[in-house]
């Protein structure tokens, strides 16, 4: 029992990287995209807990909110769309590029660990209470998150709402039905 | 208290997983979802480093990331469906227009 | 005003002729009768007037000094530091004079210049209207540059006349220059007139160096003060320089060689400028200039010796010739020399009665030649003439009269003048003048010599031309005949006047104990600068008379020679051919003029034209040379700049366009147009800077 309580994050915290973990490669591997999809959506499940664990708490229900409820659904949602033949495909994965993609990965990977083994990471008066100061006021980790992104990154974040002004722009413009992207040499028809 | 390396390296093999899956699979979609996983993968990273440096840039900048993959994930949606109504299929080694 | 005030008019009246006859008869083609009208009121005039001016100033004026009439003013040049730092100013004036000797010149000169112009009526009839107008320019022209020649006052517009009669020489000469040998004839008398005519300007510069002044009348007189002889240096340069103008002008040697070939032109040309007048202006201008050549023994001594062997020279080539003009030609140049021979002893006088009297028998000579060739239609071979007494009675008769006079007997012309320069040679000798006694007596010897032959080759010429039978063909037999009044009247009165020319001229009183019965003696004397004594009788009137026999008899011994080869011989001329086969070197080398005309092309002519054709090489190569390699230098690196532009430049440009091309050639592949291949090569290139990285920093 003391050792549960003890080490109650790390045990937590394993679980869930686990757990994470399984859902990439579910995401990588199904060859039903619908599949693909909820395992993504498992692991952002996984990730917004990760993010409760290293005190984000605000973070972390954007998180599901955001993303498992706007983008998971978005993606569901194309993929009936996208009324192709049959949504399972015979192959999964692309001839050949496989084994090298793995290859790729697999090194870029094992390179930025050597990185990261070898090198000291930097340090800093971390923690919970950081995570909610208010100039120096502890009022929670929303408000100091609020906080801050309306003083020090004000800019950026104006910055940010025109980028998702401009996506919505463009998204509207590919769902034009008529202004499909011409193919060469073809008319945009209007 | 654990602490920042484990979450890098999860950090570090998620995102790796969301490499390979990008470059290995065919349906369109699923190439976008593992971006979102790398995405997902960035954010775990600058979590952990604003805990533990205890500043809460770390955690806006998050935010910006999740902001921007939507509206990434918004538009590579719609070039979907544009691609869909295009050429009706959603493999890439189908899109090869630009070719040459 | 009176005649001789205006005595420049004597030469312009011809060159009015020459104008007229020259620039419109000859280009408007006007008829014969104009030209020839206009010709003899040219030449008229000048006669009519030269003696109306002589006269009158003869009567009027002091006939000891000449009488100067300026003209104009014709080079003014600046100041001029001369001989002796004298500082003198260069004035020369067109002036003519008028003194004893210039008179005797225009006397005859123009009396015999107007008669030769009526003899060319007669003779050129047969030429085309502008020929006829271009020779009667000519001859008018001629006489325009003898007048001035011979009445001009100092030493310019005497060479002015000498280079004008030059000209009209190789003008007259070459003729009919549609013949190439007549052509070459005219130039061949001219340059050698040119070698001569550059030792004159030579004389002329040295003349006005010494004296300051080239006025005969100053020289005269300076060379008249000069009585420490400082000028006798001076006297020697010009002295011989001026001969040497006179060496080319009268044909001596070794400048003779023009006047055989120039017989090429019209024998009135021959008659008036090759014997009568111009070939004397040498001759003039050393009585002219005979203050020099009186204080130069060595001067003096050259001329003598020059003019004596010429005579002879001549003479033995005359005995061999063929061609009756070539006979003529050679006798003139020996006569040349006869007067030259006298002047070298200081006989002026006999030397310029010698060319009075030689114009009269020799312009009646070449006119009978004339004649003669017009009677037989163009033949000049005396060895197709003969018998020709019969058919040309007046031309034979004086042509014979001219031959006795050339032949030196008396009482005719030829003897009086050729037996006063004999004599004058012969005392010259007997004085030791100037100390050359026996070269004087060598040169009476030989002055005797030419005598002998040149009675011996004239009197061949006339037996072999008039006398025995026609040996021309019967063809030619039946053409022959008389000429016309315009021709044989001439003849006559030139014949007349060397029967009595030389008694009236120059009787030599001096052999019958009378003195001063020599007009010409009292009439020129004046004009002689005479240093000292100069007796007229250093040699004995016994002496003398023996001296006259002597040339008398030596003359009849040629005559009596000739006729004996020449005369009705059966066949024809055995004996003269006989003699020519006895000795066929020496005939050979007589007939051949001593291959002088043969030497002077091998030597002095084939130097000239190698050095012209080596300057022409020069040029040719090196300069054109150099100029056409500019060019090809410039063309040369104009073509290597545009190769260089085409090539390297352009190719540099299209190199990198090539690359590009290539390049994208090969860069294209990459696109497959395959993201996930882009997604993994992004990989890779991310792993290598990594272990890039890592590698550097470890």
């Amino acid at each position: 029992m003391d050792f549960l309580v003890t080490n109650a994050e790390a045990i937590v915290f394993y679980t869930v990287a686990v757990l994470t973990v399984a859902g990439g490669i579910g995401v990588i591997s199904f060859k039903n995209p619908v599949h693909s999809a909820l395992a993504l959506l498992e692991t952002f499940v996984m990730v917004a807990v990760l993010f409760i664990l290293r005190h984000a708490e605000f973070l972390a229900a954007v998180q599901v909110l955001v993303y498992a409820g706007g983008i998971m659904v978005l993606y569901l949602f194309v993929i009936m769309l996208a009324r192709v033949k049959d949504v399972t495909m015979e192959r999964v994965f692309l001839s050949g590029i496989a084994p090298l993609a793995i290859l790729g990965g697999v090194l870029l990977g094992s390179l930025v660990a050597i990185g990261i083994l070898l090198g000291t990471m930097a340090t800093g008066a971390g923690g919970a209470a950081a995570m909610q100061a208010v100039e120096g006021v502890q009022r929670g980790n929303t408000e100091a998150v609020g906080w801050i992104l309306y003083t020090k990154y004000l800019i950026p974040f104006e910055v940010v709402s025109v980028v998702l002004l401009v996506a919505m722009i463009g998204a509207i413009v590919f769902g034009r039905r008529d202004a499909v992207l011409a193919g060469p040499g073809e008319e945009v028809q209007s | 208290m654990i602490s920042a390396e484990p979450y890098v390296t999860l950090s570090l093999i998620l995102f790796c997983l969301g490499l390979i899956g990008l470059m290995v699979r065919r349906n369109f979609i699923t190439v976008l979802m593992s971006l979102e996983l790398m995405f997902n993968a960035v954010n775990i990273n600058l979590i952990a480093f604003s805990f533990r440096l205890g500043d809460l840039a770390g955690q806006v900048l998050a935010i910006f990331v999740i902001t921007v993959a939507a509206a990434e994930a918004a538009i590579g949606l719609g070039l979907i469906i544009a691609l869909v109504r295009l050429k009706d299929t959603v493999t890439l080694d189908e899109a090869d227009e630009m070719r040459g | 005003m009176s005649f001789y005030d205006l005595i420049w008019l004597v030469p312009v009246f011809p060159l009015a002729g020459a104008v007229f006859n020259g620039l419109v008869s000859n280009r408007l083609g006007l008829e014969k009768k104009v030209t020839h009208t206009v010709a003899l009121i040219g030449s008229g005039l000048a006669w009519l007037w030269g003696w109306a001016a002589v006269v009158q100033w003869y009567l009027n004026e002091d006939i000891t000094k000449p009488y100067v009439v300026k003209a104009f003013n014709w080079i003014s040049g600046g100041d001029l530091t001369i001989f002796g730092g004298r500082v003198v100013p260069l004035d020369i004036s067109a002036s003519f004079q008028l003194d004893a000797l210039s008179a005797t010149m225009v006397g005859f000169v123009t009396f015999v210049g107007f008669l030769i112009h009526l003899y060319s009526v007669g003779y050129m009839h047969s030429e085309p209207d502008r020929d006829y107008a271009r020779y009667f320019s000519y001859l008018n022209l001629f006489m325009f540059a003898m007048l001035t020649l011979v009445t001009g006052s100092n030493l310019p517009v005497l060479f002015v006349g000498w280079e004008g009669v030059g000209l009209c020489s190789y003008l007259l000469i070459g003729f009919y220059f549609q013949k190439d040998w007549c052509a070459s004839a005219g130039m061949k008398a001219f340059i050698v007139n040119r070698i001569g005519d550059f030792g004159f300007l030579m004389a002329i510069f040295f003349a006005f160096f010494y004296f300051g002044t080239l006025e005969f009348d100053g020289l005269y007189q300076a060379m008249a003060n000069d009585h420490h002889h400082v000028f006798a240096g001076a006297a020697t340069i010009i002295g011989l320089l001026l001969f040497v103008g006179a060496m080319g002008k009268s044909a001596q040697l070794p400048l003779y060689v023009w006047l055989p070939d120039a017989m090429a032109g019209p024998t009135p040309v021959s008659a008036l400028i090759h014997a009568a007048t111009m070939v004397t202006a040498g001759v003039y201008m050393v009585a002219r200039c005979n203050f020099f050549y009186q204080a130069s023994p060595t001067a003096m001594l050259t001329v003598g010796v020059i003019g004596g062997v010429t005579a002879v020279f001549a003479a033995t080539i005359g005995l061999v010739q063929n061609d009756i003009k070539k006979v003529l030609a050679y006798s003139t140049v020996s006569q040349l020399g006869y007067m030259f021979l006298a002047a070298g002893t200081g006989a002026y006088i006999a030397a310029i009665f010698h060319v009075v009297t030689h114009a009269f028998f020799k312009a009646c000579l070449f006119l009978g030649s004339g004649s003669v060739i017009h009677g037989c239609g163009g033949e000049q071979d005396i060895r197709k003439m003969g018998g020709l007494k019969k058919y040309m009675p007046t031309t034979f008769w004086t042509f014979l009269v001219a031959t006795v006079a050339i032949a030196g007997i008396p009482p005719l012309a030829g003897f009086v003048s050729k037996d006063a320069i004999l004599a004058k040679t012969f005392e010259a000798g007997m004085t030791n003048l100037n100390g050359h006694g026996t070269t004087y007596y060598f040169l009476w010897f030989l002055g005797l010599a030419g005598a002998a032959m040149t009675a011996f080759y004239m009197f061949r010429l006339v037996y072999m031309t008039f006398y025995g039978s026609f040996r021309g063909g019967e063809e030619a037999e039946h053409h022959v005949h008389e000429s016309p009044w315009t021709m044989t009247l001439p003849l006559q009165i030139l014949a007349a006047l060397s029967i009595v020319g030389g008694l009236a001229i120059g009787f030599p009183g001096q052999l019958f104990h009378f003195e001063g019965w020599s007009f010409i003696d009292r009439f020129l004397g004046p004009v002689v600068l005479s240093h000292g004594e100069h007796g007229h009788h250093a040699v004995s009137l016994g002496l003398e008379w023996s001296l006259v026999v002597l040339s008398v008899a030596v003359a009849v011994g040629g005559i009596l020679l000739a006729r004996r080869f020449y005369l009705n011989t059966d066949p024809a001329f055995a004996k003269a051919d006989a003699l020519a086969t006895r000795f066929p070197l020496v005939y050979k080398l007589l007939l051949n003029k001593y291959w002088v005309d043969e030497i002077y092309g091998a030597t002095f002519i084939a130097g000239t034209i190698k050095l012209s054709r080596l300057l022409w090489e020069f040029d040719a190569r090196v300069v054109d040379g150099v100029v056409n390699g500019t060019a090809l230098s410039t063309v040369g690196s104009s073509f290597i700049s545009g190769v260089f532009d085409l090539k390297v430049v352009d190719g540099a440009v299209n190199l990198v366009a090539k690359g590009y091309d290539v390049a994208s050639h090969r860069f294209r592949r990459l696109q497959v147009g395959f993201a996930q291949g882009y997604a993994m090569v992004m990989v890779f290139g991310a792993a290598v800077l990594l272990g890039i990285f890592y590698v550097i920093k470890l």
